[in-house]
C-alpha cells in the first residue's frame, strides 16, 4: 500500500545517498512529557534522515532521549508524551499528525519494531506460533496454512531450530536469546521498510548478542530494510551502522559516518563517551598514591594507559589472603511428578583460585556460567557441596553466629542493581549507618562521624546524607552501596556485577573510585562481571568461567592478549566494536 | 492435571476428618452439654437424663465419636431436632435455591464487575473512571443487609417491579427437574415460570453480588491499567495487529488472570454470604434455615451443614485451581 508515492529529494541529516529522498525524515523534533511537576521536554531540535537499506544508530546513555525518538517515530509515545514541535515524515507521509487508525495499517508492513526487553515483550499467554501467525494475518501477509508455513520459515531464518515444534511453545519455555530471535522474526514478518530496533540485544550475553545481531543484519540486508538501531553501546553502533547519531540530554549533539565519528569526535560529550567506553585496548586503572576522592570522580584524566604488565600485582609469592579450593555446588533437580526428578544441576564444578591482599581477582562468564554462585559461596550466603574457602589459611565455614559475624566484618558485598539493593525507606545516612549499628560501633556521634567520613571516601557531598534512594541517580546509589560495604572496614569486597547497570561514563567513574579505594585502603576485590572490557580495567588476575568450570585463568593481560582457550577467544571476538577500536588512534 | 486433581481430592480426606473431630467436640463442649442446649435452660434433670440416654450422650467420648463418624461415612448426618427430618434431606431441599442464587450473583458480579473495571481503566482518569471507583467503594462499604433492605423497599414494595419474598409466586404451578427454577422453566418451556423465578431472584442476587462486584471491578481496573501499559501490548500494537485483536487476545486475556483468582475466592465467600440476603428476602435456601438452626441450637443441622459446605467449598476451589491452569500456560506442568 502507498508504495508509489512520488519521491522528492530532500537533503540534510545523514546525507548518505544524495539525490534520493530519505525514507524517514525527522525535522526539529520536540517531544514533551506531561508530569506532575509540569511539562518536561525530553527531546528537542532533533533532525536526521534514514535512507532505504541504510542502518543508522542512535547512541546515548539512559535518559538521553534515544528511546523517546524511537517511540515518536513509531507513534507509540506513552499517554503523557506528545510531539510538540517538528515533523516525522515516512515516505512523504506525516507520521506525527497521523491518527492511530490510519497508522495501524502501516504497522508491521512499513514500520517494524524489534523491542528492547525479550522477557517482557512477548504475550505470556499465547504460543510463539500464534504470535507470529496473528501478525502475518493482520498485516495481510499470509493466512491459514500459508501463515503457519511462513511462521516456521521466519523462526528458522531467525536461527531457531526445530521451528515446527517450537511454534507450539510458550514464551516462558524460551531462553532470552530465543525470545529475542522470535521478536526479530515478528518484527520482520511483514517485511517493513523501516525497522526500529530499540536496544535489541542489551539483555543478552555477548556471544548470543553477536549471533542475534549477525542474523538481524543478514535478514535486513536481504530485504533491503532500513534500520534505526537504538543502543547505549558505542562500539556496537560503530560496528553495525553506517551512520551514528549521538544523543545527550534530549539533544542530538553529533552525527556522522560511524568510523569518522569514532576517529574524529568533535563534540565534548562524544569524546567523553569514547574515553569512558571500556574496551579491550584499555589497561588496568592505575591510581597515583596521593590521588584524592575528588580526583576519582573526574574519570578520564586518571585513565592512563601503561604498557607494563601487572605492575599492580603485589607480592604474588606471599600466602594468599583467600584461597578457594575445589569449590563445587550441586543444586538438586526440581521435583517432577510424584517420584521423578529432573537431573541435578552442577552450578559450580572444581573451582580454585587465590586472592592476594590488595589485588583484584575477576571472574568473567556469561549468564548461567556459575560466577555469581561462586561469589555467594565466598560470601557464605550459600553452602558449597564440597570444597572450601580459606581465609588466611583458616576454613571460613562458620560454626557459630559469633564466627559468622566476625567473618562478615571482613568480607562485604556490593551487588548489581543499585535500584533494589538499597532500602527505599532508609535515608542515605541510615543506609550507611545500618552495618555500624548491627555490629555495635561507637556512640551515635562516632557513628555519624564515620558515616560522613565514608561519604567523603566515595566522593558524595555530606548533604546527600538526608536523601532517600529515590532521589539519587544510579551512580550515586552505587556509591552509597560501596560506602555501606566499607562501613565496617572490611578487607575483602565482593562486587557482583557492581557496575553492569550503569551508563558508561558513570561506570568509568565507579571503576576509578574502586581502584582509588583499593589503593588507599588496601582492599582486596573479587570482581564478578560479564563484561570483559570492564574486567580488563579493574582486574589483576582473571578467571574465565564456562558452565560451572574455570576454563582459563591467569594475569589479566595474558588472558586478554594471548587467550589459550577457544571459549575465551570466542568471548573476546564477540565484543562489539573490537575491530574498529584497533583503527582508532590513541585508544 | 489428573494427578493434581487426585492429590487435591486426597488432601480433602484429612481436612474433613479434622473438621469432624472439631464439630463433634464443639457440640459436646456446649454449656450444660448437648441435652441442655436442646431442652433449654429450665429443663428438669430427669428430662436431661432421658435425652442423654436416648442419644447416647452419657457414653464415653471416643465411643460417641466412633458412632458419629460411622454414621457420617454412611451418609447419615443425623436428624434435625426441630423439623424431625434427616439433615441430608433438609439440605438437598434447600441447597438448589442457594446454588441458584449464588450462580446468578456471581454472574452479575463477573459481567458487571469486569465490564465496569475495563471501561474505567480504558477511560483512566475520566469521570467514568471516578464513578467506577466510587461505586466499587460503595459496594464494599455498604453492608449487604442494608443494601438488601433498600432494594426490597424501593424496587419491590414501592415500585412493585420485583417480588419481595420467596422463590416463586404461589399461583405458578411449575415442573421441577433440577430445582434451579430459572433453568427448569427454560427446560420445560414454561417461560412464565422462568420469568417469575427471575423476578424473585433479581433483588437478592444483586444484593449478594454487590461486594464481589465491587472487588472484581477494582481488580479488573487495576489489572487492565497495568497490562495496557505493558511492553507486550505495545509490541502487539507495533507489529500491526488489529485493535480488536489487541484488546481481546492480548489485553483482556492477560488482564483477567489476576481477576480469575479473585473470582475464585469470591465464589467461596458467596456461599456463606448468602445467609443474610436469604433472611432479608425470606428466600428458602440453606441460609435462612441455617440461621434458624443457630437460634434453636439445632446442632445436627449445624454439624451436617458445616461439613457439606466444607466439601462444596473445597470442590469449588479445586475447580478454580484447575481453571487457572487452563487460562495461564505458565501454571501448567510442563
Amino acid at each position: 500500500m502507498n508504495a508509489d508515492v512520488p519521491e522528492a529529494p530532500i537533503g540534510g541529516g545523514t546525507e548518505s545517498t544524495p539525490g534520493t529522498a530519505a525514507l524517514l525524515q525527522v525535522r526539529d523534533l520536540e517531544v514533551t512529557f506531561t508530569t506532575d511537576a509540569g511539562p518536561t521536554v525530553a527531546v528537542s531540535g532533533v533532525s536526521f534522515d534514514i535512507h532505504r537499506g541504510q542502518t543508522v544508530a542512535v547512541v546515548g546513555e539512559s535518559g538521553s532521549g534515544k528511546s523517546t525518538i524511537a517511540a515518536a517515530v513509531l507513534g507509540l509515545l506513552p499517554g503523557n508524551g506528545r510531539v510538540t514541535a517538528g515533523t516525522v515524515t515516512l515516505r512523504e507521509q506525516r507520521l506525527d499528525t497521523m491518527s492511530a487508525r490510519r497508522l495501524q495499517p502501516l504497522r508491521g508492513t512499513v514500520l517494524g519494531l524489534v523491542p528492547q526487553d525479550p522477557m517482557t515483550n512477548l504475550n505470556p499467554t499465547a504460543t510463539i506460533g500464534r504470535q507470529l501467525i496473528e501478525t502475518l494475518e493482520d498485516t495481510g501477509t499470509a493466512s491459514g496454512a500459508q501463515a503457519r508455513e511462513a511462521a516456521t520459515e521466519l523462526l528458522t531464518e531467525a536461527g531457531i531450530g526445530q521451528a515446527q515444534e517450537r511454534l507450539r511453545a510458550y514464551p516462558h519455555q524460551f531462553s532470552g536469546g530465543m525470545r529475542q530471535r522470535t521478536l526479530i522474526a515478528i518484527g520482520l514478518s511483514a517485511s517493513p521498510e523501516l525497522l526500529v530496533a530499540d536496544e535489541p540485544t542489551s539483555a543478552l550475553d555477548v556471544t548470543v548478542q553477536k549471533v542475534v545481531l549477525d542474523r538481524m543484519e543478514a535478514l535486513t540486508a536481504a530485504r533491503g530494510t532500513a534500520v534505526m538501531l537504538i543502543t547505549h553501546d558505542l562500539g556496537l553502533a560503530a560496528e553495525r551502522a553506517s551512520h551514528v547519531l549521538v544523543m545527550y540530554r534530549g539533544r542530538l549533539v553529533e552525527s556522522g559516518p560511524a568510523l569518522e565519528l569514532l576517529t574524529h569526535p568533535r563534540h565534548e560529550y562524544t569524546k567523553r563517551l569514547l574515553a569512558a567506553a571500556p574496551s579491550l585496548a584499555s589497561r588496568r586503572i592505575q591510581i597515583a598514591k596521593q590521588a584524592g576522592a575528588e580526583g576519582a570522580v573526574e574519570g578520564a584524566d586518571l585513565l592512563s594507559a601503561t604498557d607494563g604488565r601487572d605492575q599492580h600485582v603485589t607480592d604474588a609469592g606471599a600466602a594468599p589472603l583467600i584461597r578457594v579450593q575445589n569449590l563445587r555446588k550441586v543444586f538438586p533437580g526440581a521435583q517432577r511428578g510424584l517420584f521423578g526428578r529432573e537431573p541435578d544441576v552442577v552450578a559450580v564444578d572444581d573451582v580454585s583460585f587465590d586472592m592476594h591482599r590488595g589485588s583484584t581477582v575477576a571472574i568473567v562468564g556469561e549468564s548461567g556460567s556459575g560466577k555469581s554462585t561462586v561469589a555467594r559461596m565466598l560470601l557464605q550466603l550459600l553452602e558449597p557441596t564440597s570444597g572450601q574457602v580459606l581465609l588466611e589459611g583458616e576454613p571460613v565455614q562458620a560454626r557459630s553466629q559469633r564466627e559468622e559475624i566476625a567473618f562478615r566484618r571482613r568480607v562485604q558485598p556490593v551487588f548489581q542493581d543499585p535500584y533494589s539493593s538499597l532500602d527505599p525507606l532508609f535515608t542515605v545516612f541510615r543506609t550507611i549507618e545500618e552495618p555500624l549499628r548491627a555490629h555495635p560501633f561507637g556512640s551515635p556521634k562516632e557513628r555519624a562521624a564515620r558515616v560522613y567520613e565514608l561519604l567523603d571516601q566515595v566522593a558524595l557531598p555530606q548533604s546527600m546524607a538526608r536523601r532517600y534512594p529515590a532521589e539519587l541517580s544510579g551512580g550515586q546509589r552505587q556509591r552509597v552501596a560501596i560506602a555501606r560495604a566499607l562501613a565496617l572496614q572490611p578487607e575483602i569486597v565482593v562486587c557482583d556485577e557492581a557496575v553492569s547497570a550503569l551508563d558508561v561514563i558513570v561506570q568509568s567513574q565507579i571503576l576509578h573510585l574502586l581502584a582509588d579505594l583499593q589503593e588507599r585502603l588496601g582492599l582486596t576485590y573479587l570482581f564478578i562481571s560479564h563484561d570483559l572490557a570492564v574486567v580488563r580495567q579493574i582486574a589483576d588476575h582473571t578467571c574465565v568461567m564456562e558452565q560451572g568450570r574455570i576454563v582459563e585463568q591467569g594475569p589479566t593481560d595474558v588472558v586478554f592478549d594471548s587467550p589459550a582457550e577457544a571459549y575465551t577467544q570466542r568471548l573476546l571476538a564477540a565484543i562489539p566494536g573490537r575491530d574498529l577500536e584497533l583503527a582508532v588512534p590513541g585508544s | 492435571m489428573l494427578r493434581l486433581i487426585a492429590r487435591r481430592l486426597a488432601l480433602l480426606i484429612p481436612t474433613l476428618f479434622g473438621l469432624s473431630i472439631l464439630l463433634f467436640l464443639w457440640v459436646r463442649a456446649l454449656p450444660g452439654g448437648p441435652a441442655r442446649a436442646l431442652l433449654g435452660e429450665r429443663a428438669t434433670d430427669a428430662a436431661i437424663a432421658e435425652i442423654n440416654e436416648l442419644y447416647g450422650f452419657n457414653r464415653p467420648l471416643h465411643e460417641q465419636y466412633a458412632r458419629y463418624l460411622g454414621q457420617l461415612l454412611q451418609g447419615n448426618f443425623g436428624t434435625s431436632l426441630t423439623t424431625r427430618r434427616p439433615v441430608l434431606e433438609e439440605f438437598s431441599n434447600r441447597f438448589p435455591a442457594t446454588l441458584e442464587l449464588t450462580i446468578w450473583a456471581i454472574l452479575i458480579a463477573i459481567v458487571l464487575g469486569i465490564g465496569l473495571g475495563y471501561l474505567a481503566a480504558r477511560k483512566h482518569g475520566s469521570v467514568l473512571d471516578s464513578l467506577a471507583v466510587v461505586v466499587s467503594l460503595l459496594g464494599v462499604t455498604v453492608p449487604v443487609f442494608f443494601l438488601a433492605f433498600i432494594l426490597k423497599y424501593v424496587f419491590a414494595v414501592r415500585l412493585g417491579w420485583f417480588a419481595s419474598t420467596g422463590r416463586q409466586s404461589s399461583d405458578i404451578d411449575a415442573t421441577h427437574y433440577t430445582n434451579l427454577y430459572v433453568l427448569d422453566g427454560v427446560l420445560t418451556g414454561e417461560l412464565d415460570a422462568a420469568w417469575d423465578a427471575i423476578l424473585h431472584l433479581a433483588l437478592p442476587a444483586i444484593a449478594l453480588a454487590s461486594i464481589p462486584l465491587a472487588i472484581i471491578a477494582r481488580m479488573t481496573r487495576a489489572s487492565v491499567i497495568e497490562v495496557q501499559t505493558s511492553d507486550y501490548v505495545r509490541t502487539a500494537i507495533a507489529k500491526g495487529l488489529r485493535p480488536t485483536r489487541v484488546r481481546n487476545r492480548v489485553l483482556l486475556r492477560n488482564a483477567l488472570l489476576p481477576v480469575s483468582t479473585t473470582i475464585g475466592l469470591q465464589v467461596g465467600l458467596l456461599l456463606s454470604g448468602a445467609v443474610l440476603t436469604e433472611t432479608v428476602f425470606s428466600f428458602p435456601g440453606i441460609g435462612g434455615f441455617l440461621a434458624s438452626a443457630i437460634y434453636s441450637a439445632d446442632y445436627p443441622v449445624l454439624q451436617g451443614f458445616i461439613i457439606i459446605i466444607a466439601v462444596v467449598y473445597a470442590l469449588v476451589n479445586l475447580a478454580v485451581d484447575i481453571s487457572y491452569g487452563l487460562i495461564d500456560p505458565r501454571l501448567r506442568t510442563r
